[in-house]
C-alpha cells in the first residue's frame, strides 16, 4: 500500500512509469493487455459514438422547430431519428460506463492487478470496433429507416434501407457485451484482494456485477432476434411477417425480452456511480448499503419479467398486460430504496460540491421524474392514452439522459485525475455540470406535456398548435449542447496544462486512491490487503487526515 | 378545436374515457408531487445544513435502519399498487368491446386509413359518428403495423397485419378530433392521419343519407358469396353440400377433425377463407382451395360480415380475445416503390356532404408529401 504520506497535497511530479508512458508505439497500444489502456480506447470510442449520435440529435430537433416537414424529408428524418437510437443505445449507452469506467476502475477496486481474462478483455474490444465499423459503413452506405426498434414486419419486408448491415452490427457488437460482462463476472469472484470481502466491495463493482449478469443473460436474446430477422429477410422463412405465416408479436416479445433488460444494463452503473460519489462527498458511509447492493441484483432479476409493459397496446393478451403491469410497479421499489437511502447518505454527513457532486446531485432530481414518469406508463390505463407519443420520449430520456449520462459524466469527472493524473478546471466543471441539467430539463420537460397532448413520437411533422413547445425543446437542445461540448474542451485542456492531481486530491479512502494517478501498469506496487469497511473516512481506514489537513493549510496561505 | 390556451396542458377531453384517464393523471401527479417533494427538500436541507465545515471531516458513521429501509420499501409499493389497481380498471374499460355498438371496419395501409361504416359508407382518413353512442372498430391493416389513435378519446391500438384486433369509443362532445397512426410505418408516417368528426345524431343521419354508397358490407360479403367468388356452390345447404353449414354458427363452438373445438369468431371465419386446411370442420374433407391473394382485407372484412348476419347478428359482437394470428392475405411488396402516395386529405366526394363538417379538412401546416 502506498505511504499516505506521500499523498499530501501541494503539487506532484507524476510518476515516473505509469501505465500511459508503459510504451508509445501504436502497437503498445492495440496490442496491450493493460485494462486501463483498453479504458481509454473505449473511451475515445464511445465519445465519438455519442457525438455522432449527438449530431443526429440536432437534426431531430432542428427539424422540429417548424410543423412542416422542411429542414428534413421524411424519408431523411426517419433515418435520423433510428440512428441517433441505434448509436446511442448499441454504440455508447450500453458500453459507457462498464466499457470505460467499469474496466478502468473494476480491477483497481477489487485490488487486483488486472481482469480475470485480459486477452479477452481485448477481444471485446475489437469486437466493439468491428461491430461499430458495420453499423457506420451501413450508415454511410445509405442508412437505415426502421426505428431502433426494428419492429417487423416493416423491417423485414417492407424497408429498402440497410437493415440487415446494421443488424449485423448489433449482433457482432453484442458479443462484446458478453465477453465484458464474462470478465467482469469472472474477475469479482476470482480476483479480489486479501481482506476485501463481498460486502466490503464498493457499490460501484456490485452494480457492475449486477449489469454483468443481464449482459450475459439477455444480449444472447438479441443476437437470436437479429438472426431469425436475418433468416426471414433473406430466406423468405415465415418467422414474423404474416404474409408467409409468421407473427409479428413475437418479434416484439423477442425484441423486449433483451431491450428491457437492456434498460437496466444502462442505468445500474450509472447508479453504482452514484452511490461512489454520494457517499464519498459527503464523507459518510452510505446509507443501508445491503439494501442499495441487493436492489440492484432485485432490479437485475426483476428486470427480466416486464417486457411486456411496451406491449400494452399491441394486441397481447389483456391478461398478460396485467401480469406485466403489476410486476413493473414491483421493479419500481429497489429504484424507490435506492434514492431513499443516497438521500439519507446526506444527513449529518460533511458534504462538498464538487464537479462530480453537483453531476450526483442532478442525477438524484432527474432520475426522481425519470423513474416516477415510469408508474404513469406502466399504469394500463394511462399508458393506452401515452404509448408511442412524447410522453415516452421524454421519459426514457430522463432515465437514460438524466440518470446514465449523467451519472457517466459524473464518473468521468470524478476518476479523470486518476485515469490522466491532471486535474480539470473545476470552474467550467461546474458551469457545465449547471448547464447540462438546465439545459436538459428544458428540453426533455416539455415532452411530457406535448405527450399528454397526443403528439405522437416519430412524426416529422406534426400539428400547429404543439409547436411553442418544441420550440422550447429545440432552444434546451442547444443549451444542453453547449454542456456536453464543453467538457471535451477543459478536460482535453487539462491533458496539457492541468495540475498534478495526486494519488489522492480529495483524501478518499477507496482502493483506487491508494495507488499513484495515474496508476502504474500492474495498478498497486505491492497488493494490498483490506482491513477496513467500505467508505470508511475516518483514521482506522489508514488514510492520515491529520497531515492532509496541514498541507490543505500550508497551501492556502 | 383544440383548447386555445397558450401552452395547453390538457389536450380537448371528448370520450366517456377521457374522466377516467386524466383522473388517473393528475392522481398520479399528485402522488408523484407528494413524493418528490420531501424527497428534493431533504436533499437540499442536507446538502446545505451538512455541507462541508472543515477539510476531511470525518462524521459519525450511521449504518442505515432496518426500520426505515422497512417502512420505505412498503410505502412505496402499497402506493404503486394503487397505481397499478387504477390503471388496470381504466384499462379494462377501454378494451372490453361492448355488445350494443354500432361498427365500423378499418383497414390501415401505408399510409391511409381506409374506413367504412356498417351501411356501407366509405370513407378515407376521416371518421364520422355520432355523439353518445358506442362505436367499436374492426382493424386490420394490408402492410405493416399501424396504431389508430385518438387522443381526444384518450385511447388508441395497433393495428396488426394478419390479425383483427378491436378499439371502441363513446364520442361525448361534438366536434373535429386529430386521429393519428401512432406506430411508426414508414416514409410518410406522420402524414398517415386525419380527423374524426363528432356530429349530433340527427347531423350524423344527414351524412349517412347523403351518402349512398350501394352496398352494405354485409350486402357485398353476400355477392361475393353468391356470386363472385362462388362460395355459395359448397356452402349454401341442401343434401350434397361440400362445405360446412355456415348459418347460426357465430359465436359457438365448433368440433373440428381431430376433436378439438374453436369458436367461430372474427379471426377462425377470416382464417377459414385464408387458410382452410388448418381448420377442418369435423365431417369434412380438407378440400376447400385457398383464397389467400385473391380477396383483400376490405372484402375478407365484407365476408366476415356476411358470415355473421347468417347467425343473425347485425350489430357488433363480443370480440373474442384471442386475436389469433392468420395468414395475411395481401401480397407482400416493398415501401416506396409501388405504393401509390394518397395525400393526408383524400377528400372523397362522397364522404363529404356539405353542412355536415363545416370545418371542411383544412391543411395542417405539414404540406405531406402526396407529390414527394
Amino acid at each position: 500500500m502506498q505511504n499516505v504520506d506521500d499523498m499530501g497535497t501541494g503539487y506532484y511530479d507524476r510518476p515516473k512509469l505509469n501505465y500511459l508512458n508503459n510504451g508509445h508505439t501504436i502497437k503498445s497500444w492495440l496490442l496491450t493487455k493493460d485494462h486501463k489502456r483498453i479504458a481509454i480506447m473505449y473511451l475515445i470510442s464511445v465519445s465519438v459514438f455519442f457525438f455522432m449520435g449527438g449530431l443526429y440529435a440536432s437534426a431531430i430537433r432542428l427539424e422540429l422547430l417548424t410543423p412542416a416537414s422542411d429542414l428534413l424529408e421524411s424519408g431523411s428524418y426517419n433515418k435520423a431519428f433510428t440512428q441517433h437510437g441505434i448509436l446511442m443505445i448499441f454504440f455508447f449507452l450500453i458500453p459507457s460506463i462498464p466499457a470505460v469506467l467499469g474496466n478502468f476502475l473494476l480491477p483497481i477496486m477489487i485490488g487486483a492487478k488486472d481482469l480475470a481474462l485480459p486477452r479477452v478483455n481485448l477481444l471485446s474490444l475489437y469486437i466493439y470496433w468491428i461491430g461499430g465499423g458495420l453499423t457506420l459503413f451501413a450508415l454511410l452506405q445509405g442508412g437505415v429507416d426502421t426505428g431502433w426498434t426494428f419492429y417487423t414486419p416493416y423491417s423485414t419486408t417492407f424497408s429498402n434501407t440497410y437493415v440487415m448491415a446494421v443488424g449485423l452490427g448489433i449482433f457482432v457488437n453484442g458479443f462484446s457485451s458478453i465477453l465484458t460482462g464474462l470478465n467482469f463476472i469472472v474477475t469479482v469472484h476470482t480476483m479480489r484482494a486479501p481482506g476485501m470481502t463481498w460486502f466490503r466491495l464498493p457499490l460501484f463493482v456490485w452494480a457492475q456485477y449486477a449489469t454483468s449478469l443481464v449482459m450475459i443473460l439477455g444480449t444472447p436474446v438479441i443476437a437470436i432476434t437479429v438472426l431469425l430477422l436475418a433468416i426471414e429477410r433473406f430466406g423468405r422463412v415465415g418467422i414474423f411477417d404474416p404474409s408467409i405465416g409468421g407473427d409479428p408479436i413475437l418479434f416484439q416479445h423477442l425484441f423486449w425480452f433483451y431491450s428491457h433488460p437492456a434498460v437496466y444494463i444502462m442505468i445500474l452503473p450509472g447508479m453504482g456511480v452514484i452511490s461512489e460519489l454520494i457517499s464519498n462527498f459527503s464523507r459518510k458511509k452510505i446509507f443501508g448499503y445491503e439494501f442499495i447492493a441487493f436492489s440492484s441484483i432485485a432490479i437485475a432479476v426483476f428486470g427480466f419479467l416486464v417486457w411486456g409493459h411496451h406491449m400494452f397496446v399491441s394486441g397481447q393478451s389483456v391478461y398478460a398486460g396485467l401480469v406485466f403491469s403489476f410486476l413493473t410497479m414491483v421493479v419500481a421499489v429497489p429504484s424507490a430504496i435506492k434514492m431513499f437511502n443516497w438521500t439519507a447518505t446526506l444527513y449529518k454527513g460533511s458534504v462538498s460540491f464538487d464537479t462530480p457532486m453537483l453531476y450526483a446531485i442532478g442525477f438524484m432530481g432527474l432520475f426522481l421524474i425519470g423513474g416516477l414518469t415510469g408508474l404513469f406508463l406502466g399504469s394500463m390505463g394511462l399508458d393506452v392514452h401515452l404509448t408511442d407519443t412524447y410522453f415516452v420520449v421524454a421519459h426514457f430520456h430522463y432515465v437514460m439522459v438524466g440518470g446514465q449520462v449523467i451519472a457517466y459524466l459524473g464518473g468521468i469527472h470524478y476518476w479523470w485525475p486518476k485515469m490522466t493524473g491532471k486535474m480539470y478546471s473545476e470552474f467550467w466543471g461546474k458551469i457545465s455540470a449547471m448547464l447540462v441539467f438546465i439545459g436538459f430539463n428544458l428540453t426533455f420537460f416539455p415532452q411530457f406535456i406535448l405527450g399528454y397532448q397526443g403528439m405522437p413520437r416519430r412524426y416529422a411533422s406534426y400539428p400547429p398548435e404543439l409547436q411553442v413547445l418544441n420550440i422550447f425543446s429545440t432552444a434546451g437542445a442547444s443549451v444542453l449542447g453547449v454542456g456536453l461540448i464543453m467538457p471535451v474542451i477543459y478536460l482535453g485542456h487539462s491533458l496539457l496544462f492541468g495540475k498534478n492531481a495526486g494519488p489522492n486530491p480529495w483524501m478518499l479512502p477507496g482502493l483506487e486512491w491508494r495507488t499513484s494517478s495515474p496508476p502504474p501498469t500492474e495498478n498497486f506496487e505491492t497488493t494490498p490487503i483490506v482491513t477496513w469497511e467500505a467508505y470508511e473516512f475516518g483514521e482506522e481506514s489508514g488514510l492520515d487526515l491529520e497531515e492532509a489537513r496541514r498541507r490543505e493549510i500550508a497551501r492556502t496561505y | 378545436m383544440q383548447t386555445s390556451s397558450w401552452v395547453p396542458l390538457f389536450p380537448e377531453q371528448a370520450s366517456t374515457f377521457g374522466s377516467q384517464v386524466d383522473a388517473l393523471y393528475v392522481y398520479l401527479i399528485v402522488v408523484s408531487v407528494v413524493f418528490s417533494i420531501p424527497v428534493v427538500a431533504a436533499i437540499f436541507f442536507f446538502a446545505l445544513r451538512f455541507r462541508e465545515k472543515e477539510k476531511y471531516a470525518t462524521p459519525d458513521e450511521m449504518h442505515g435502519s432496518i426500520m426505515l429501509e422497512t417502512l420505505w420499501s412498503i410505502i412505496p409499493f402499497v402506493v404503486s399498487m394503487t397505481i397499478f389497481l387504477g390503471g388496470a380498471i381504466v384499462f379494462f374499460n377501454q378494451f372490453r368491446i361492448p355488445d350494443d355498438a354500432m361498427e365500423v371496419y378499418v383497414v390501415g395501409k401505408q399510409w391511409m386509413w381506409k374506413l367504412q361504416h356498417e351501411t356501407g359508407q366509405r370513407e378515407i382518413n376521416e371518421l364520422h359518428v355520432p355523439v353518445g353512442r358506442k362505436v367499436k372498430l374492426t382493424m386490420t391493416t394490408e402492410d405493416v403495423l399501424h396504431d389508430f389513435s385518438v387522443p381526444a378519446f384518450r385511447t388508441k391500438a395497433d393495428v396488426v397485419p394478419g390479425r383483427y384486433t378491436y378499439l371502441w369509443f363513446e364520442a361525448t362532445k361534438p366536434g373535429k378530433y386529430d386521429l393519428f397512426c401512432a406506430e411508426y410505418c414508414g416514409l410518410n408516417h406522420s402524414g398517415m392521419g386525419g380527423y374524426v368528426y363528432v356530429m349530433e345524431q340527427r347531423d350524423f343521419d344527414n351524412w349517412l343519407s347523403g351518402n349512398v354508397s350501394g352496398q352494405t358490407p354485409v350486402e357485398q360479403g353476400k355477392d361475393l358469396f353468391e356470386n363472385k367468388l362462388g362460395c355459395a356452390s359448397c356452402h349454401a345447404g341442401g343434401p350434397q353440400q361440400r362445405g360446412a353449414k355456415l348459418e347460426g354458427i357465430y359465436g359457438h363452438d365448433i368440433k373440428l377433425v381431430g376433436g378439438q373445438t374453436v369458436k367461430a369468431d372474427d379471426a377462425y371465419i377470416r382464417n377459414s377463407i385464408i387458410n382452410p386446411s388448418a381448420q377442418i370442420v369435423e365431417g369434412f374433407q380438407p378440400i376447400m382451395p385457398t383464397f389467400k391473394g385473391q380477396v383483400t382485407e376490405e372484402q375478407l372484412v365484407s365476408l366476415v360480415a356476411y358470415i355473421k348476419s347468417l347467425s343473425g347478428i347485425t350489430g357488433s359482437t363480443p370480440a373474442s380475445g384471442s386475436n389469433t394470428a392468420v395468414t395475411n392475405s395481401s401480397g407482400t411488396n416493398t415501401s416506396g416503390s409501388g405504393n401509390t402516395m394518397t395525400p393526408r386529405r383524400a377528400n372523397r366526394g362522397a364522404a363529404n356532404t356539405e353542412g355536415s363538417n363545416p370545418n371542411s379538412p383544412g391543411g395542417r401546416g405539414a404540406p405531406t408529401s402526396s407529390n414527394r
